[in-house]
Parts: C-alpha cells; structure tokens; sequence
C-alpha cells in the first residue's frame, strides 16, 4: 500500500495524570519556582498572615498598573516592551510641574497625567519608529533607548527646569536656581487615589479607588482585544509579512502599540509615586522597567504571550518574595541586605531565564518537526513491508 | 457592447526580462469567465513570473516593468501592486501559506476586512477602534466555506489545522470576496492527500459553473487533465503549446514540457564518462531532512568514487534538502557512510574534516563572505579546517596568515575559472552572480576535497558562464578524480554534465538513469510521486 499522507499524526499518547502534570510544569517553571521559594521563605521570615496580606495588597495597588501597560506591545509581537520606562520618566515630569504648581490631591494627579500624555505619545512615536527600524530586536533596542532618553531627562530636569522653565520653589529646585532635588516630596498627594475609597477588612487597608482604575485599564484591555486595531495587532505580531500582504500597515500598528504602552506606563508611573509619597528625580524610573518586566515573566508571561492573569500572579508573587526575602535573610544569614541583593539578582536571572526558555521553545518544536519526518518515515516502511 | 465576445482576460504579447535575461516572450492567452485555464511546466518555465505579472507583484516593477498588454473584460490595466490586482478582482492562493498562525480560520478568511461596529470611543479616535462584528465574521466564513465546498472547521486555530486545511483556509479567504473574478491556484494539491485533492478538484469546478476563471498551477498533469478546460504548457519563457485538455494526455504534455531544444553554449555532446571504479565511496540510507520547502522524507542513495552523479527534481521535491542534511546544514537523520565510515549528521565540521565540502545554493547567505576580498573567501575554509596558508611559529603556538600563498592560490583559481574582477582583493559583493559562483566553486576547490558537493550550481548565471562552471566542474572531477554530486533544477544541464542522475520527487528517489536516458522518461520520474 502507497502511503501519500502528508499530514503527520503523532502518535497518541495515553494521557496519564503525570504527564499532564509534568506539561504543566515544563510550561510554568518560573511562577512554580516562585510559589516554591515563597513557600520556604515565608515561615522563616516569621511574618504575620496578616501583615503579608496588607502589603500584598498594596503593592498590587502599586505596580498592577504599570505592568498592565506591558501587554499591548506583546501583542503586537514587540515583546517585552522596556521603552515603558520612556513613559514613566513622562509621568515624573509631569509631577514635578504640578507640585511646582501646587496643585495636590486628585486635581494634581490628573494634571499631571494630562501633561505626561504629550510627552509619552512624543517619546512613543520616536521609539516605536526606532523599534520599526531594528524589527526582531526591540527588546535590546529599548533597553538602550532608555539610556538615552534617560540622558535627555536628565537635561531638562538638571538644567533646563529652573533655567528655561520656570520653576520656583525653593523645596523642588536646588539652590544654585536651576534644576530639581533629589528628591520631590509628594507628600500632599501621597496616597489621595488610595484613600479617596478606602475600607478596612480585618486591618488590611483595601485602596478600593486604585483597584477600580486598574479594573478599568482590565476592562480597556479586554475591549481593545475586540477591536479592528487590536485583531491589526495580533495579525502583525504573528507574521508581519501575511499581516502586510493583506494590507495593514504594519509600521503604524506598531508605532500605535508603543505610544499606547507608553502612554500607560505615564499614568502607571504617576499612581505608582502617589502611593509611594515622594519621586527620587534622579532614580525613580532607573529599575521600574526591569522590576515591572520580571514580575510580569515570573506571573508565567513570555516574550509572545502575556495575560492579565500573569499580570496579577506575577505581581503577587514577585512581592511577596521581596517582602518575605529580608526578613528570610535575616534567619539565615543574620543579613538583612540579602534579601535587596536578592531582588536585582533575581530580576535579572528571572528575565535572562525567560528569554533563554522562549528560544528553546522555539527550537523545541523544530526539532520535533524533524522527529515527526523520522517517524513518518518509520511508519510508511512499515506500510510497505 | 457585446460583452460576451469579450474574454475575461486577455494578455497580448508579453514578455519580461530580469537585466539581460528573457525570461518571457511572447506570451498570448485569453480566458474567459467560469473557464479553468491549466499551467504547466518546468521550473524555470516562467509560470510564477507570468502569475507574477497579473498578479501585480512589486518584484516585477522593481526589475523594470514588463512588456506588452495585460486587459481585463477588454480594458487595458496596469497593477502597481496586489492590492490592484485585488481591487481588480483577481485573487492568488500562493505556495507558501500567507495565514496568521495563532488566528482561526474565521479570523484567517476575513483579515483586514472584518465587517466592524462603531462605538462612543471610535467615534472619536477614528474607526481602527471600531469592534469587529464577531457573528457577521462568522457568517462570512460559512458562505465562503459553503462556496468552497469543502468543509473546514472555521474555529480551529490555523497552527493546529493538517496542511490540507490551510489550504482550503485560504482558498476560501478569496472566495470571500465579493468582486472575486479570476482565481490563480498556484500549486494548490501539492500538500493535499488524494481524497483532498479530489475534493479541491470538485471545488474548482464549482467555482467554474459560478462563472469564476481560474487558473491553476499544478505538477500533477492528471489533475490538469481532470478539471481544466484548456491547456497551457510553457517552457524556457514561451507558450510552446496550447490546447483543449479533452484532446491531450500525460505524456504528451510531458513532452511538451521537457522536449526542448537544446540550447546553444551547452554542446549536446556528452564528454567520454571516466571509468567509474565501481567502489561505492558514500551511502546514504533512509535519510530524513527537516528543511523547509526541500523536505526529504526517505533517500537511499549509493554514489560511486569518481563519478559525477546529478540529483534532479521539481521544484520542493527534496532534491536541495539532501546536501544540506548531509553537510548538517539542517536537521536530519539516517544513516550516511562516506569511504566505509559512518559521519555524524547536524556536525558541519565533521564531514569537512572528512574532507567533504559543499557550494551552497544560496550563495549570497552560505556561500561568501561578502563584504571580504576574494582572496579571504577562497582561503578561508581552507585555513580553517585545514590550517592551509599558515606560517607556524613557535612550534604551531602562533600561527599567521600566510598572505603570499593566499594570493597565489587566489590568482590561480581566478585564471583557471576565469573570474572577471578587478584585482584578488576585490570584495565578494562587487561581482556578478557568475563570478560569484566561481568563487565559490574556488573555495570548494581549495579544500581539496575527496567529495563535493554542488548545489544549484548555475542558478541565476547567463549561458557563458553556466558552461564555464559546467566545464570547470568536470575538470575538477576527471582531473583530480573527485566525486562530485551536482544538484539543480535544469534537466539539460544535469545531462550534460553528469554520469548517472537521479530524480527525486516527494522526498523520495524516484528512479536513477544514465545521462543518456531521453527526456521524457527524466519527465516521468519527476512527476511520479509528486506530492
């Protein structure tokens, strides 16, 4: 008998429990390995149930926002968009120019999340033009971008506010009449998002207002997945070249991804520093991508897909190991200085693990394709003997 | 206006060159609606650049326009891109699949023109906010799947469908358009199974009896002969033959397709065969290749020391698969044993230590460094592997570029191939496609290997240069007894060059003659288990 399939059918595997167990691992070894590690460090770091709950839920309140500003360019097929922290330093200047204006609480916050938009869209443009110009690279590019963008910020808060734009007071600029602190208190905007709608369950301060935003960035996320620009960019970040052939501007889809996500991460930014009550000019943006990125990665996101879901697993697990890690070093080593360590080692060695794991994946399922002709060809031997 | 003596489609005296080589000439065809129009030929016949010029694709305008008329319902139109073509009402199913793998069908067959809702917040950002219209998708997808007559599941996500569906996926992505009037089907069954096949042959009357004119691409000649109303068989850039399909059969058509004449600068006469010691020198057994486009799903292969053997075949048969699995250049497996040891597969530089080397097809990416001198491209494998054009000192500790022998063997090889360049230290990239190949071929030779292989050796080169390789690479092989295994896509070459050839088709060896075998025969083992 001829065998003329083509098509080739893997053999079936009986599908046991353990197999299906040990899939699931293979395909969530990070957040496995966090609940793992949380697992160990929270009885060591003899903290209270309660305790993590509420600092859990702060952070949640936090970061959710700036890390939901991620996933727009993952669909898009851009990856991990580390240009964020172009729309973070957006934000800063924002709140810089409104508490120079003295305008605090909720009419502040909003000012300078209008006045970060331009910024962000400008220094979206730029960057999703760049990323345009080095497609299969954005990652790296944006990482670099950063360094860059963060020279020009550096400029115009050093020198250029006080000196051009007007600045005046004497707690925001630095003596010598031109450039800004160190740091910016924002302490008559310090948590007024948080507390606008504030309960209190069992002692665990519950921002009810923050988490109704970041329900609505949720929301917007999911509805923008339904629109004609959203099926664009999935069309796009799977296959650009079918995606232009059937007349979508690629180029513009992308540009469009980048200023959204850059956009967002301003106000993620901007309700970021509201919580925390006072903006270090100079370094508050310095990590925020990297930490936003990890988080995002030990939720179980990879370069290709990323879930609203990862998103609130990952900033709960990334947290808590932080919160717990200190205090878990302090057991162990006597050092509590372990567990800062910890954080940026860990950033680092979560994101360079997710990047090599996705190439593997890829050159997983070639190779299978290769498995899959050897058996094809067993199969058809067979036929013919 | 009588319109019904108006065919559908006309083209009226076209041709097209690529800078000084006529790849069309001459081209006349009409086709009216709801006929099904059948093109057949060899590679190289023209087939995709004539499609290509009705289709509008930007290639064809970038190399220099095209010549003579292409009218549609008699009017006379100029594409500048697909979109025109498009806009016109001429829909392409392509070889490769242009589908958004993690999409489903539904999604597939509506790309970019969803039916769509506006809402409060498109009204004001403009309308790419507008939501798609998931269930007006839907039912778009079930007419065009209906007018198809084939049925795919139109929720399945594209990466999980069998190849077959991918096809009718996206066959039934240009159904879905409304003006759609004439449909190229360009090698459609080539991934089918026989009952798929069946069932797209059926479809494609159907389409017919609907008044749509098709086109259809296809290797298998008894499809050709089961759905087309006319025949259209080209070769080396001409129409050579044009007939009702009721009037024809396989090997008639066959003929037509491979019964050239031959072409000047390729002298018929076969040069006297070396005596073949007869000692097989490599074996290859039940290899597999996972390279894309070229799979090669089972070879079985003996090659005799000092002989030149040719490996033939359409076009995505398999036959460039075979070197690039051997040399570990792509995923493969089976056995192979070279002079009675076994090689590693996927380890290049196993099988160049054992004195194997390949020029690669794709010279421009594999085969040259092209922004170094030629004389770095012809001596650096060899120095590499070889440790060749050294200078030891210290005992081999360090070790430097012997310049001056580089030279010379630069300087030799550029007279003895006749490289046409301005000094050896010209870089790689500044030289024609033929002296490119030379060049190649010179780093081939350098290594002085005991088995060569030579991909596509001629591919895209003009007729003076192809016979100086040609001659060059039996020199090679008579003169330092080298086993040379030559692949390409043009018969009359392999024929001319080589002792023995064998076809491939479907991945597979489908027969081995001697060069002096008539063309047809070469014919029918290419099409034999196309698939």
């Amino acid at each position: 008998m001829k065998n003329r399939k083509t098509g080739y059918v893997p053999t079936k595997e009986p599908v046991t429990f353990a197999s299906k167990a040990l899939e699931f691992a293979k395909n969530n070894t990070v957040p496995l390995m966090f609940i793992l590690i949380c697992a160990v460090c929270i009885p060591l770091s003899g903290f209270s149930i309660n305790y993590l709950l509420s600092e859990i839920v702060t952070r949640i309140s936090r970061n959710s926002f700036l890390i939901l500003s991620l996933l727009i360019p993952i669909m898009a097929g851009m990856g991990l968009n580390f240009g964020m922290t172009l729309g973070a330093m957006a934000g800063e200047i924002g709140l810089i120019l409104v508490s120079d204006w003295q305008i605090w609480g909720i009419p502040g916050m909003i000012l300078a999340m209008i006045i970060s938009v331009p910024i962000s869209v400008g220094l979206g443009i730029m960057c999703g033009k760049i990323m345009n110009m080095a497609k299969g690279r954005e990652m790296i590019t944006g990482y670099i971008m950063n360094y860059f963008v963060n020279g020009i910020y550096q400029l115009i808060v050093l020198y250029a506010m006080g000196a051009i734009i007007p600045i005046i007071h004497s707690s925001i600029i630095l003596p010598r009449g031109y450039g800004i602190r160190n740091t910016v208190s924002l302490l008559s905007m310090r948590q007024s998002l948080d507390n606008l709608i504030a309960i209190r369950i069992s002692g665990i301060k519950i921002p009810v207002m923050t988490f109704v935003v970041i329900a609505l960035l949720c929301l917007f996320i999911v509805w923008f997945r339904k629109t004609k620009l959203g099926q664009d960019m999935r069309a796009v970040g799977q296959d650009m070249e079918v995606a232009r052939a059937a007349g979508i501007n690629v180029e513009k889809t992308r540009i469009i991804s980048i200023v959204i996500s850059t956009v967002l991460a301003g106000f993620g930014m901007i309700i970021y520093l509201q919580n925390m009550g006072n903006l270090s000019t100079y370094t508050a943006h310095s990590q925020i991508g990297m930490f936003c990125i990890a988080a995002l990665l030990v939720g179980g996101a990879s370069v290709d897909r990323a879930t609203i879901g990862n998103v609130f697993l990952g900033v709960t697990l990334f947290h808590l190991m932080f919160i717990v890690a200190p205090s878990a070093g302090t057991t162990l080593m006597g050092d509590s200085m372990i567990g800062e360590y910890f954080r940026v080692f860990v950033s680092y060695a979560v994101i360079t693990f997710a990047l090599v794991m996705y190439e593997t994946k890829k050159r997983r399922a070639s190779s299978l394709a290769g498995r899959a002709l050897a058996e094809a060809q067993k199969a058809s031997g067979e036929a013919e003997k | 206006m009588d319109n019904k003596k108006v065919p559908l489609l006309e083209m009226k005296n076209v041709s097209k060159s690529f800078m000084a080589n006529q790849v069309l000439q001459d081209i006349n065809f009409k086709l009216n609606a709801g006929e099904v129009l059948g093109l057949v030929g060899e590679n190289g016949a023209g087939k995709s650049t004539l499609m290509k010029i009705l289709f509008g694709m930007g290639v064809i305008k970038d190399t220099g326009g095209y010549g003579g008329d292409v009218l549609i319902n008699g009017q006379k139109v100029v594409f500048d891109s697909p979109f025109d073509a498009l806009r016109a009402g001429i829909g392409m199913v392509h070889q490769e699949f242009s589908l958004i793998p993690g999409f489903t069908a539904t999604e597939n067959i509506v790309l970019n023109r969803e039916p769509q809702k506006a809402n409060v917040i498109s009204q004001v950002f403009g309308e790419r906010l507008d939501t798609l219209d998931r269930k007006k998708m839907n039912s778009i997808a079930d007419s065009s799947i209906d007018k198809l007559g084939v049925h795919i599941d139109k929720d399945m996500v594209v990466n999980r469908m069998p190849v077959g569906h991918k096809q009718f996926t996206e066959i039934a992505r240009e159904l879905s358009k409304d003006n759609m009037k004439i449909l190229i089907l360009d090698e459609p069954t080539a991934v089918l199974t026989e009952k798929e096949a069946e069932a797209l042959l059926a479809s494609i009357r159907g389409m017919a009896s609907r008044g749509i004119a098709v086109i259809f691409i296809t290797h298998r000649l008894q499809e050709i002969l089961a759905v087309c109303d006319k025949v259209l068989v080209m070769r080396d850039g001409i129409i050579v033959k044009e007939t009702p399909a009721a009037d024809t059969n396989v090997s008639e058509i066959t003929k037509w397709m491979v019964g050239r004449s031959v072409e000047s600068g390729v002298k018929a006469v076969k040069a006297e065969s070396a005596a073949s010691s007869g000692n097989v020198i490599m074996s290859i057994k039940r290899l597999w290749v996972d390279m894309p486009g070229e799979t090669v799903r089972d070879v079985s292969l003996d090659v005799y020391d000092g002989e030149i053997l040719g490996i033939g075949g359409l076009a995505g048969q398999g036959k460039l698969g075979i070197p690039n699995g051997v040399m570990g250049l792509y995923e493969a497996g089976g056995t192979v044993e070279f002079d009675g040891q076994k090689i590693d597969l996927n380890n290049p530089r196993k099988c160049l230590d054992s004195r194997l080397a390949f020029v690669s097809e794709d010279r421009r990416g594999v085969g040259l460094l092209l922004d170094e001198s030629l004389e770095w491209n012809i001596s650096f494998p060899a120095m590499q592997i070889q440790n060749k054009f050294l200078k030891n000192y210290l005992g081999g500790m360090i070790k430097w570029r012997d310049d001056k022998a580089i030279e010379e063997v630069t300087k030799k090889y550029i007279d003895s191939l006749q490289i046409r360049c301005m000094s050896s230290r010209q870089k790689a990239r500044e030289l024609s496609g033929g002296n490119q190949q030379k060049v190649c071929l010179a780093k081939a030779f350098a290594l002085e290997p005991r088995f060569l292989f030579v991909s596509e050796p001629t591919r895209g080169i003009d007729v003076g240069a192809k016979s100086l390789v040609l001659d060059a690479l039996k020199k090679f092989n008579r003169e330092n007894h080298v086993t040379v295994v030559m692949i390409s896509s043009e018969l009359e070459e392999l024929r001319f060059t080589c002792d023995r050839i064998a076809i491939v088709s479907g991945g597979k060896i489908s027969g081995i003659l001697p060069a002096s075998a008539s063309s047809e025969d070469f014919g029918h083992l290419m099409v034999s288990n196309v698939r």
